[in-house]
């Protein structure tokens, strides 16, 4: 069992007023095999720690710590992080001119594994992850993300979930922007590689209806940086019902 | 609008035709409209352009830029012109301006013995076949190079592999005059390999007869302080292919004018190219298809990268598809990927149509970034920065080389670019 540990987190970023702070002060705990959901209004940093554990440069980690069974997560360059079981599922996955989704999965999988998978069990495993992702067996020849509708970029970060198979999962709102269809096929994909591998799963939404698929068992409400409630699932019946005013109500 | 309807032709009136002007029942014909008596667009500039020695109006049609084998026809260079206007003149090293006396770079022949080469005097009845300089440049290499080297490719030679070394051993202005002559019915691969140092003009014609196949490879590979302004026109006969690759990666200044010329119909070319530009350096290629025939068919693709400060391409594509050229089919496009701040890629298609009785024609240019984004989504799937740098501009230049079909030239290339790409790091 793995624990990826965050704790007092700082992140500021830099902007033409100068610095400014989006976390402030922010602790989770999350074990393998376990799903948190991370809750919030637009604007309360949700994205921010996703980028943060990714390591995008930026994001300006001003104090506290992120730890991977101990290992010192910020001290890892943004492959390195991937390399030691992180991965993020981008909330806009961009294109990547020149470079054919065939060669990308691969070049990633060898980095990540530290080793160039079988050639055959490796196009097998490809192919039966497209199929049940719904994705056209074209897209293999195609360049990363290039002309592929949102539904289709959140399908091929999933695709890429279950093929590299992370100790944790960090899926910054893959909800926003799917049809109630893609929903389930994704979701069914995030759920497929928390069976099948342990994983933990950080599920950053600002919706519940994702959460009808994926169900997570503890659910953090972030307002302005920090997180403002914790519970359980019924936390999220919670606010589809009432939404997050009483949170910024309270706050004015 | 009743002085309209008295210039319909006899003929539309007759069957009712919509007097829209331009428009025949097969389709648009842009010809009534351009051939209005010495019109830019047509008429008798591009007629005497065909022939050489035609003044036009240099501005409006390609078709009506000058051409002429005397220097003193071309007005001395400012920078202004439409096709000198990205081209820094200060580091052409004279080769506009001054004799170009130097000595030209040697030239050796190795490949299968299929291919022969020969040296023709200046004035030889082989030069100006396939060639009629259209720039001082060229003029001037015309009226400097001493001798011409001429490679001959057999009438019905089958898998002809010819590689001209061309190395340049000094930095004094020089001339070079070479022709390909690809026989008819032949079939041959054609690599003009420059390497060192060299202040060069340069003139290469093609001749490609009746249903020759010929591939040509123009690698610069000079090295860093070279010059090098080529002028490189083919002319294209019936049922012939040509097919024209330019790799330029070497050189402090490097000016490539490949064009073609269809004289018969079911003819094919196509013009690829390849670039990648580091500091300091400048790539250009301005290149020219004319379809003057029709049913012909042309494709271009050139694909550059650049990195570092003030690395500039320029890519000019101009296409041509005059009033005659009914059924052509043409596409162009440039394709320029940046890797760093500081490089400047400046790209024009330029697609000019006389006649809509067309199978298709179109252009497309593009410049991107690889910007930290595109870094940050691949090292976030574990691939560290260098590897996602090659796997991106090796993915995007391996169109190019993929149409390269000899392996050990591929292979080179493929270091070439490893070796740029290590230097983007450093």
């Amino acid at each position: 069992m793995s624990t990826l540990e965050i704790k007092d987190l700082h992140v500021s970023i830099d902007t033409e007023q100068g610095e400014k702070e989006i976390l402030k002060g922010v602790t989770l705990t999350i074990k393998t095999g376990e799903t948190h959901a991370i809750m919030g209004p637009n604007g309360s940093g949700k994205s921010t720690l996703a980028s943060t554990i990714a390591g995008h440069p930026r994001y300006n980690v001003t104090s506290g710590s992120i730890t991977l069974d101990g290992e010192d997560v910020l001290e890892m360059s943004v492959d390195e992080r991937a390399k030691a079981g992180l991965f993020l599922a981008m909330q806009y996955p961009v294109e990547v001119p020149g470079v054919t989704m065939t060669n990308f999965l691969r070049t990633a999988k060898t980095a990540i594994d530290g080793e160039a998978p079988k050639l055959r069990t490796w196009t097998k495993d490809v192919k039966e992850a497209m199929t049940k992702l719904k994705i056209d067996a074209d897209f293999a020849q195609r360049n990363v993300n290039e002309g592929f509708s949102g539904g289709e970029k959140k399908r091929v970060e999933i695709l890429q979930l279950e093929l590299f198979k992370p100790k944790f999962a960090v899926l910054d709102e893959t909800d926003s922007g799917l049809d109630v269809d893609a929903l389930k096929v994704v979701s069914e994909g995030v759920n497929r590689a928390q069976a099948e591998n342990e994983m933990g799963t950080l599920l950053i939404t600002h919706y519940t209806r994702i959460l009808r698929y994926i169900k997570p068992e503890f659910v953090h409400v972030f307002v302005d940086g920090k997180v403002a409630e914790e519970g359980g699932p019924e936390l999220a019946d919670r606010l589809e019902e009432e939404g997050y005013d009483r949170y910024l109500n309270v706050k004015a | 609008m009743s002085e309209t309807t008295t210039h319909i032709p006899e003929e539309k009136a007759r069957i009712g035709a919509p007097s829209i002007p331009g428009f025949t029942e097969e389709g648009e014909d842009l010809s009534p409209i351009n051939d209005n008596g010495g019109s830019p667009l047509a008429g008798a500039s591009t007629k005497a352009h065909s022939h050489g020695g035609g003044v036009g109006v240099p501005d409006s049609s390609r078709a009506g830029r000058p051409t002429s084998t005397n220097v003193d026809d071309f007005a001395k260079l400012t920078g202004r012109e439409e096709d000198w206007r990205f081209t820094p003149l200060k580091r052409l090293k004279g080769l506009h301006t001054d004799e170009l006396t130097g000595a030209a770079p040697k030239i050796e022949l190795t490949g299968n013995d299929i291919a022969k080469l020969s040296v023709v005097a200046a004035d030889d009845a082989l030069n100006g076949v396939a060639h009629t300089p259209d720039d001082r440049v060229s003029a001037n290499a015309w009226k400097y190079a001493s001798e011409t080297h001429v490679v001959t490719i057999p009438k019905n030679a089958e898998g002809a592999k010819a590689t001209l070394r061309i190395t340049g051993e000094s930095l004094a202005a020089a001339a070079q005059h070479v022709i390909v002559v690809a026989e008819e019915n032949s079939e041959a691969t054609v690599v003009l390999d420059h390497v060192g140092s060299a202040v060069l003009a340069q003139n290469v014609e093609f001749d490609v007869q009746a249903n020759a196949r010929l591939t040509v490879i123009s690698l610069q590979a000079w090295e860093d302080d070279a010059v090098h302004a080529s002028s490189q026109q083919a002319l294209v006969a019936a049922g012939a292919s040509f097919k024209h690759i330019a790799v330029s990666f070497g050189g402090d200044l490097v000016r490539v004018n490949p064009s073609a010329r269809f004289t018969g119909e079911r003819a094919e070319i196509e013009l690829y190219g390849l670039y990648f530009a580091d500091a300091g350096q400048h790539l250009e290629h301005r290149l020219f298809v004319d379809h003057a025939v029709a049913n012909c068919k042309s494709n271009v693709l050139y694909k550059g990268a650049l990195q570092g400060k003030d690395a500039h391409t320029v890519w000019v594509g101009d296409v041509l598809i005059q009033k005659a050229a009914v059924g052509t089919d043409s596409y162009e496009a440039n394709r320029n990927l940046v890797l760093t701040d500081g490089a400047r890629a400046d790209s024009v298609p330029n697609l000019e149509i006389e006649t809509g009785l067309i199978d298709g024609a179109g252009h497309a240019s593009t410049t991107g970034r690889f910007d930290d984004e595109h870094l940050f989504y691949l090292m976030a799937r574990g691939i560290d920065e260098k590897t996602a740098r090659r796997l991106v501009v090796r993915g995007f230049l391996n169109e190019i080389v993929q149409q390269i079909g000899d392996e050990a030239l591929q292979e080179r290339l493929t270091e070439t670019i490893e070796e740029e790409l290590a230097a983007t790091s450093n």
